[in-house]
């Protein structure tokens, strides 16, 4: 375990007939940035889910920076310094961007979050403002999460996450839902944001050509195992990862 | 500033009403003890629930009331501090269970609840009264012994002090780091706990103000009619506060007091005319009311408030 930021060791887990996770080892170490690709139903999503504790494993073990995190729930997870992002991003639709962000940001505030005090005060609203700025939000602070465009919803949804200064952060197709032209922006946004506050990262993508652009290593998922783990080009030449993702 | 004139003028309307025609100082009285309960559930609300058993911590609250002051004959202002907290714990307890349901199951675990307690109340007759209920003789305020008209003088005050200072409560839980998280259990339960927040104790928080708050609005009605009766914690007076809720506004403070005054006075006029029937209008009341406004009589209010700034105290 020494080194790696994230492990998994045999963690297995199958829903009825179907084997979701297959005895998976993996390791992650800080400052890599994984991509993980695969077909729907191959298991990415229940890996996601497994290691940030929304579903129990069958068997195996997920560590997270020295420790066990198996079985503990979103919540202990996430204040343990993994974020999350979703396919479908999940924010407070009835609140403004600057509400969500003020609200992720009460949990690591040192100011006490009682019951009398306003939220605008019991936060660090500087960190609140530079967050906004470095996912090029700001000019949206005040509008409704729900009204956002997908592209800018997808931007607060990671803003959010980011506010619990996680050391990982686990990215469920971060492009999806957005077109194509717009996709490479929304990557190099979200990326420099990782790069500055230092977060390790892993992202399902799709799109190959976003992956070669962002990823320092490549997982391709087939049938709940992982079938070729390494940097991007060497991955993407590996012809079982050809035939099942790539698919030319 | 407009919404801090408003409160004050509200407040100017429920002390001369009752002076300029003293008949009506017991629906003023009722009416803001309803107001309170109304506020409770305002809570619930935000966090888009719905309970239809609230009225069991203001019925608890009066029967700790009453059995307080028929033991030990104390101060009115005590017996409403015992009054509300008892409602207060006994929220605390029964919240630990109904935190951890949502939507139908939340609104029908209450009403559950609710008539678990009317039955037992009803049942019981040894020890509390049964369906006749309890009285209690009428206690001291502020360690004075009033005559009856005195005294609904001096406790409508008491109650008018306590629905500002409640109402100025809720107003800023709602902008506090809990209240914000409660309303986000409306819209995005699971990205609070993916925040590291916990839904269920935000949410118990509000449930336990919610219950505190029924509570003070029981024990005021139990001073009021010196006498409880389990017809209190009755599922139709559940169904009461949530449909003055909405009548009002559930989105400020102050609707949940607009709702119960004209509740109140409605009930009061339309049931002088059409005895019996009287839930027919206020039936068609909710029908246009749900149609027409939806944020209520308050939402109505806030829109010629709103231009000159937001929503202040309440």
């Amino acid at each position: 375990m020494t080194g790696a930021l994230l492990s998994t060791k045999g963690l297995s887990l199958s829903f009825g007939g179907v084997v979701a996770a297959d005895s998976i080892d993996f390791e992650l170490h800080r400052g890599e940035r994984l991509a993980v690709v695969g077909q729907n139903g191959a298991g990415k999503t229940t890996f996601i889910n497994i290691v940030t504790g929304y579903l129990k494993p069958t068997a195996g073990q997920v560590h997270f920076a020295g420790e066990e995190i198996t079985n503990r729930s979103p919540r202990e997870i996430t204040l343990r310094g993994v974020g999350r992002s979703f396919q479908l991003p999940q924010v407070f639709g009835e609140h403004t961007v600057r509400e969500c962000l003020l609200i992720a940001a009460s949990v690591k505030s040192r100011k006490s979050g009682g019951f009398l005090r306003p939220l605008a005060h019991a936060v660090d609203a500087d960190a609140v403002d530079a967050t906004l700025e470095l996912l090029q939000l700001a000019s949206r602070a005040h509008d409704l999460a729900g009204a956002l465009p997908e592209g800018q919803r997808k931007l607060l949804d990671v803003a959010m996450a980011l506010m619990g200064k996680p050391q990982l952060l686990i990215m469920d197709e971060p492009t999806s839902g957005v077109s194509t032209d717009e996709k490479h922006g929304l990557m190099n946004v979200l990326m420099r944001a990782l790069d500055e506050r230092k977060v390790t990262s892993i992202f399902v993508e799709h799109d190959i050509d976003i992956v070669r652009a962002h990823a320092t290593r490549l997982a391709a998922w087939i049938a709940g195992k992982i079938a070729a783990d390494g940097p991007p080009e060497q991955v993407l030449a590996d012809p079982a990862v050809i035939r099942s993702v790539v698919g030319e | 500033m407009r919404m801090k004139l408003f409160v004050v003028a509200l407040l100017a309307f429920c002390v001369t009403l009752p002076l300029l025609f003293p008949w009506l100082k017991t629906p003023v009285l009722l009416a803001l003890a309803n107001g309170l309960s109304v506020l409770g559930v305002i809570v619930l609300i935000r966090a888009g629930q719905v309970s239809f058993g609230n009225a069991m911590f203001a019925c608890l609250a009066g029967y700790a009331t009453t059995a307080i002051a028929r033991a030990w004959h104390l101060d009115a202002l005590l017996l409403i501090a015992l009054g509300t907290l008892c409602a207060a714990i006994a929220g605390g307890l029964v919240g630990l269970f109904m935190v951890r349901y949502r939507g139908i199951f939340f609104g029908m675990l209450n009403l559950a609840f609710s008539m678990v307690l009317f039955s037992v109340l009803g049942k019981f007759g040894g020890v509390t009264g049964g369906t006749d209920g309890l009285r209690f003789d009428r206690p001291t305020l502020g360690f004075v012994q009033l005559e009856r008209d005195g005294f609904e003088t001096a406790l409508l005050g008491v109650a008018l002090l306590c629905a500002l200072l409640a109402g100025l409560l809720v107003q800023r839980y709602f902008r506090s780091v809990p209240g914000q998280a409660l309303a986000a259990i409306k819209t995005n339960e699971t990205r609070l706990e993916y925040l590291g927040i916990s839904a269920k104790r935000v949410f118990w928080g509000g449930y336990v103000l919610a219950a505190a708050l029924c509570g003070l609005g029981g024990t005021l009605f139990a001073l009021t009619q010196g006498l409880v009766t389990p017809e209190m914690g009755y599922w139709v007076r559940s169904g009461e506060i949530v449909f003055i809720a909405i009548l009002g506004g559930s989105g400020h403070a102050v609707g949940a007091f607009i709702g119960a005054f004209v509740f109140e006075f409605a009930k009061l006029y339309i049931a002088a005319w059409l005895t019996g029937s009287w839930q027919l209008v206020l039936g068609l009341i909710l029908l246009f009311m749900v149609f027409a406004a939806p944020t209520g009589i308050f939402g109505l209010i806030e829109r010629w408030l709103r231009p000159t700034g937001a929503g202040e105290k309440g």
